[in-house]
C-alpha cells in the first residue's frame, strides 16, 4: 500500500497547481474568462494542450501520455481549486473516454492538440440518472444510419466540434442492450443547438438530431452493445468529478477558517468562538473523508470487475455528495452576508458543489446502486 | 499511488487471519461478536496465546517484545483482531502503561513490569479520571505527598475500567500544588493490594459493571514506583492519550458488526419476506458502510503518514479516527436496534440480581436479542472517552485550523 505520488506524478501536480494558481487564483480572471463567447478562455484552452493537459489520459500510441485515473485525479483537483471553466471534463474525460479504446483515431491528434472538443450528447429529459435510458434511435437506411432524438443538458455542447451520440438500434426505451455510439460532427446538417449558462457558470445545450445522416464510420465500438462502455467512461467521469469536489471543497473550507480568523465581532476574532470552531472541524472531516474516497474511485476506476466498480464508484460518489452539502452550506453560514454575494468566491464553490452532486447520479441514486450491491 | 495491499501485506492478512481463526478458542469469538463482554478468562486466555506467538505487544519496542512491523502492518493485525472477533490484549496494560513504561520508565521499572504486562501476568486498570476532573483531566485533585521512600496518595478515581479485577493501577497525582495545574502531576504504579484502596463498582446503564470508583486513603507508594521524573506527569499521560487514540477507530469493529447486521437482517421476518429486502433498511446499511469505507481510507492516509514521521507526537488527524469512528461504532449499534424491532425489550436480568420474582421465562425472542440494547446503551460511551468528542473538536481546531 503507497500513497504517494510517483515523481512524475508530483511534477504534475506541481505544474498543475501553479498554472490554476497563476490564471485562476486572482478570482476576477475567472468572470473575465467567463465572458468569453463560449464562457472559458481559449488561450487557457491551448495552454492545457501546449502543456499535454489534453492528451493525458490518451495512451501512448494515440499521442497522449498515457495517464491512469490518479494523473486525472491530480489535475481535477487543482481543477476543483480554481473553478476552472474550461471544458475538460466534456472534451478530454467524458469524449476522449469513448475514443480511448481505440475507435476514430483520426481526431484524437485534434483533441490532443485542443483545435477538436467533444462533448457527450447523452441524457434525455425523461432519463433523469438511468444511463440506459435513451429513446432517440438509429435507423437504418442503406449504409448510412439515420439520427433523430432530443438530447439534454449536453455538457459543453455548445461549443464542442463533435458530439458523442447516444442512440438506440434496437430494443425498448430503458434496455442496456441496443446502445449504439456515434461520433457526429456537431455542425452538420440536421443538429441544432440551443445553448445557455449553466447555474456554476459554465456551459451546456439542448441539442436536436433531426434525421441525421452518418455512415457505419461513425460507429464508436460495436452496434448494440455500447451500454459497458457508457457505464465505464461514465464512471470515470465520476471519478474525475469526486476529485473536482474535493479540490473545490477542500478550497471552500481553508476560505472559511481564513475567514473565522480575520473576521472580528464583539471585539474578537469569531474564529475563537468554540461553536463556530467545531462546525469548521466538522468541514475538515467531512473534506478528509471525501478526499479518501476520491482516491478510492481512483483506484477503483479501472476495476476489471463492472459490478464491483459501479458500488465502489457509486460509494465514493455517495460520500463526495455528503461532505459536499454540508460543506458548501456550512461555508456560507460561516461566512454571514458576504457568502450569499455574487462578487465574493465562496458562493461560487458552493454553486459547483451542489452541481457536481446531480451530475452524473445524485446521493439517493448511488446509494440505490450500493444498497442493491450489498 | 496504489491503495492496494502489497503480495507480502496480503500475505500478512492471511497469515494473522488464519492465526486468530484457528488458535483463538471460538466460543470467545462467539461471545464477542454477539457483543457480549468478554469474560476475564477470555481476556487472559486470548492475550496469552497472542504473547505465546510474540503478538501480544507488537508494538512495543523490540527487546520487550515488540514486532518491527510497519504502519501497515499494525494497522492489517489491529483490523483483522477486531474483524475476527478476538478480545484484544488488555489495553490499560498493553496500549496505556506498558508504552509509558518502556519509554519514560527506570531499567527495574522495566524488568520488573513489561513482561507480565505482556503475558497479562499482571491486570492493570488506568487511574486518570476524577469526579471533577474529566475533559479538564488535568485540574484532577488526587494528592501524593512525598514521606521518605514513599508517597502518600490521598483522593479518588474514577471510570475506572475492570479495576475489580486489577492488580495494578497507574495514576496520576498532584505532587505539586503550587504551580500550574498541568505543572504539578506526577505518574504513579500501585499495588492494588495495598491497604487503603477501595474499589466499588459503578453500574452503567447496559446493567453492566465495567466501571468502578477507586478511593485511596493514606496509600503508600514506594517512591520506585513513580515514572519517570516528579511533576513531570502529564506529558506522559499525554503521551499516553495520543498512542490511545491511534486505535481508537475500531473500523474491524464496525465491519464485523455490520457483517452480522446483514445476516441477522436476512433472517428477521419483515413483511411477507425479510427485513434485508427492504430497501430502506439496506439504504440504511449501504449508507454507514460507504462512511466506514471513507474511514477506513482516511486511516490508512493516517498510518503512510505515521511511517514518515520521525518525532513521537501524536498526529492530530488522529482526532479525525476518534470522531468517526465512535460515530460509526454508534451507527452500526442503531443498525442493529432496527433488526431486533420489538425484540429490543425483554431484559434478562443476571442471576444475581433476580431470586425467581423479576423473570421466570426463557429470554424472549431470538437468543441473540437481550445483548443488543444494551450494546445500543453501552456504546454511547465511545464518543465520550478518550477524550470525548467536543475534546477531540478542540484539538483539531487548535492544531489542524490554527483557530
Amino acid at each position: 500500500m503507497d500513497f504517494d505520488l510517483s515523481d512524475e506524478q508530483r511534477l504534475l501536480q506541481d505544474s498543475v497547481g501553479r498554472l490554476i494558481d497563476d490564471h485562476y487564483g486572482d478570482f476576477s480572471h475567472r468572470q473575465a474568462y467567463a465572458r468569453e463567447p463560449h464562457g472559458f478562455s481559449p488561450r487557457l484552452w491551448a495552454t492545457y494542450a501546449d502543456l499535454g493537459l489534453l492528451g493525458l489520459p490518451f495512451p501512448e500510441d494515440q499521442g497522449g501520455s498515457g495517464g491512469g485515473p490518479v494523473e486525472t485525479m491530480i489535475v481535477m483537483e487543482a481543477f476543483g481549486r480554481g473553478l476552472v471553466l474550461e471544458p475538460y471534463l466534456a472534451s478530454v474525460i467524458l469524449g476522449g473516454g469513448f475514443l480511448r479504446a481505440g475507435a476514430h483515431g483520426g481526431i484524437v491528434p485534434h483533441v490532443i492538440d485542443g483545435s477538436a472538443r467533444l462533448a457527450f450528447a447523452h441524457l434525455e429529459r425523461q432519463a433523469r440518472y438511468d444511463l440506459h435510458d435513451v429513446a432517440t434511435t438509429a435507423r437504418r437506411d442503406g449504409a448510412d444510419w439515420v439520427i433523430t432524438g432530443d438530447k439534454s443538458v449536453v455538457l459543453h455542447g455548445d461549443s464542442a466540434t463533435h458530439l458523442v451520440v447516444s442512440a438506440r438500434t434496437s430494443g425498448h426505451r430503458r434496455d442496456p442492450a441496443g446502445l449504439t455510439l456515434f461520433l457526429v460532427d456537431a455542425t452538420v446538417e440536421g443538429v441544432s443547438r440551443h445553448f445557455y449558462p449553466t447555474q456554476d457558470g459554465l456551459r451546456a445545450a439542448e441539442i436536436a438530431f433531426d434525421n441525421v445522416r452518418v455512415t457505419d464510420a461513425a460507429i464508436i465500438g460495436d452496434p448494440d452493445t455500447a451500454a459497458p462502455l457508457i457505464d465505464s467512461v461514465v464512471d470515470t467521469a465520476l471519478a474525475a468529478l469526486c476529485a473536482e469536489a474535493v479540490g473545490a471543497m477542500a478550497a471552500l473550507q481553508a476560505l472559511t477558517v481564513e475567514y473565522l480568523k480575520q473576521r472580528r465581532q464583539f471585539g474578537t476574532s469569531i474564529g475563537s468562538f468554540q461553536v463556530l470552531q467545531h462546525r469548521a472541524v466538522d468541514m475538515l472531516v467531512a473534506v478528509e473523508q471525501a478526499r479518501s474516497m476520491a482516491m478510492y474511485a481512483a483506484m477503483m476506476a479501472t476495476e476489471p470487475d463492472p459490478q464491483t466498480r459501479r458500488a465502489a464508484i457509486a460509494g465514493a460518489k455517495v460520500q463526495v455528495n455528503r461532505s459536499a452539502r454540508l460543506v458548501g452550506q456550512e461555508a456560507i453560514q460561516l461566512h454571514g452576508g458576504i457568502g450569499m454575494t455574487m462578487e465574493y468566491k465562496a458562493g461560487h464553490y458552493f454553486k459547483r458543489l451542489a452541481m457536481i452532486e446531480t451530475l452524473f447520479g445524485d446521493t439517493e441514486h448511488h446509494l440505490r446502486t450500493v444498497a442493491a450491491s450489498l | 499511488m496504489d491503495l492496494r495491499f502489497t503480495p507480502a501485506e496480503t500475505a500478512f492478512r492471511d497469515e494473522v487471519r488464519q492465526f486468530f481463526r484457528t488458535e483463538i478458542p471460538q466460543a470467545i469469538r462467539d461471545r464477542v461478536s454477539a457483543g457480549r463482554h468478554p469474560t476475564k478468562q477470555d481476556i487472559v486466555t486470548a492475550q496469552r496465546i497472542l504473547n505465546a506467538r510474540g503478538w501480544a505487544v507488537p508494538h512495543w519496542p523490540r527487546e520487550w517484545g515488540g514486532q518491527d512491523w510497519t504502519p501497515v502492518q499494525r494497522y492489517i493485525f489491529t483490523e483483522e483482531m477486531q474483524s475476527e472477533a478476538v478480545p484484544p490484549p488488555l489495553p490499560f496494560g498493553v496500549q496505556m502503561v506498558g508504552p509509558v513504561i518502556a519509554a519514560f520508565g527506570t531499567d527495574a521499572q522495566k524488568q520488573r513490569f513489561l513482561p507480565r504486562i505482556a503475558n497479562i501476568d499482571d491486570w492493570w486498570c488506568q487511574g486518570f479520571s476524577e469526579p471533577g476532573a474529566g475533559s479538564d483531566l488535568a485540574s484532577l485533585k488526587t494528592r501524593a505527598e512525598r514521606d521518605g521512600d514513599h508517597y502518600v496518595v490521598n483522593g479518588q478515581k474514577t471510570w475506572t475500567t475492570l479495576a475489580q479485577y486489577a492488580d495494578w493501577i497507574f495514576l496520576l497525582a498532584r505532587t505539586d500544588p503550587g504551580v500550574k495545574k498541568q505543572e504539578g502531576i506526577s505518574f504513579l504504579l500501585a499495588d492494588m493490594t495495598t491497604p487503603g484502596i477501595t474499589v466499588r463498582p459503578i453500574v452503567t446503564i447496559d446493567g453492566n459493571r465495567e466501571v468502578n470508583e477507586v478511593f485511596f486513603d493514606d496509600v503508600r507508594v514506594p517512591a520506585e514506583n513513580l515514572v519517570g521524573q516528579e511533576n513531570k506527569g502529564w506529558d506522559y499521560a499525554k503521551f499516553l492519550l495520543g498512542n490511545e487514540r491511534s486505535g481508537i477507530a475500531r473500523i474491524g469493529v464496525s465491519k464485523e458488526r455490520l457483517r452480522r447486521i446483514k445476516r441477522l437482517a436476512a433472517e428477521v421476518p419483515a413483511g411477507d419476506g425479510v427485513l434485508w429486502d427492504d430497501p430502506d433498511f439496506r439504504k440504511r446499511v449501504a449508507d454507514v458502510e460507504i462512511e466506514l469505507k471513507a474511514l477506513e481510507m482516511t486511516q490508512l492516509r493516517v498510518v503512510a503518514a505515521d511511517s514518515k514521521r520521525t518525532d513521537r507526537k501524536p498526529d492530530p488527524m488522529s482526532s479525525i479516527l476518534k470522531i468517526k469512528g465512535s460515530e460509526l461504532q454508534q451507527a452500526t449499534t442503531e443498525l442493529l436496534m432496527r433488526v431486533v424491532g420489538p425484540y429490543a425489550l425483554p431484559y434478562v436480568p443476571d442471576d444475581e440480581d433476580d431470586d425467581g420474582r423479576l423473570s421466570n421465562a426463557l429470554p424472549a425472542g431470538p437468543e441473540w436479542a437481550s445483548t443488543v440494547a444494551p450494546l445500543y446503551f453501552n456504546t454511547r460511551k465511545v464518543s465520550i472517552y478518550g477524550g470525548s468528542n467536543e475534546i477531540q473538536r478542540n484539538i483539531i481546531a487548535k492544531a489542524i485550523l490554527g483557530l
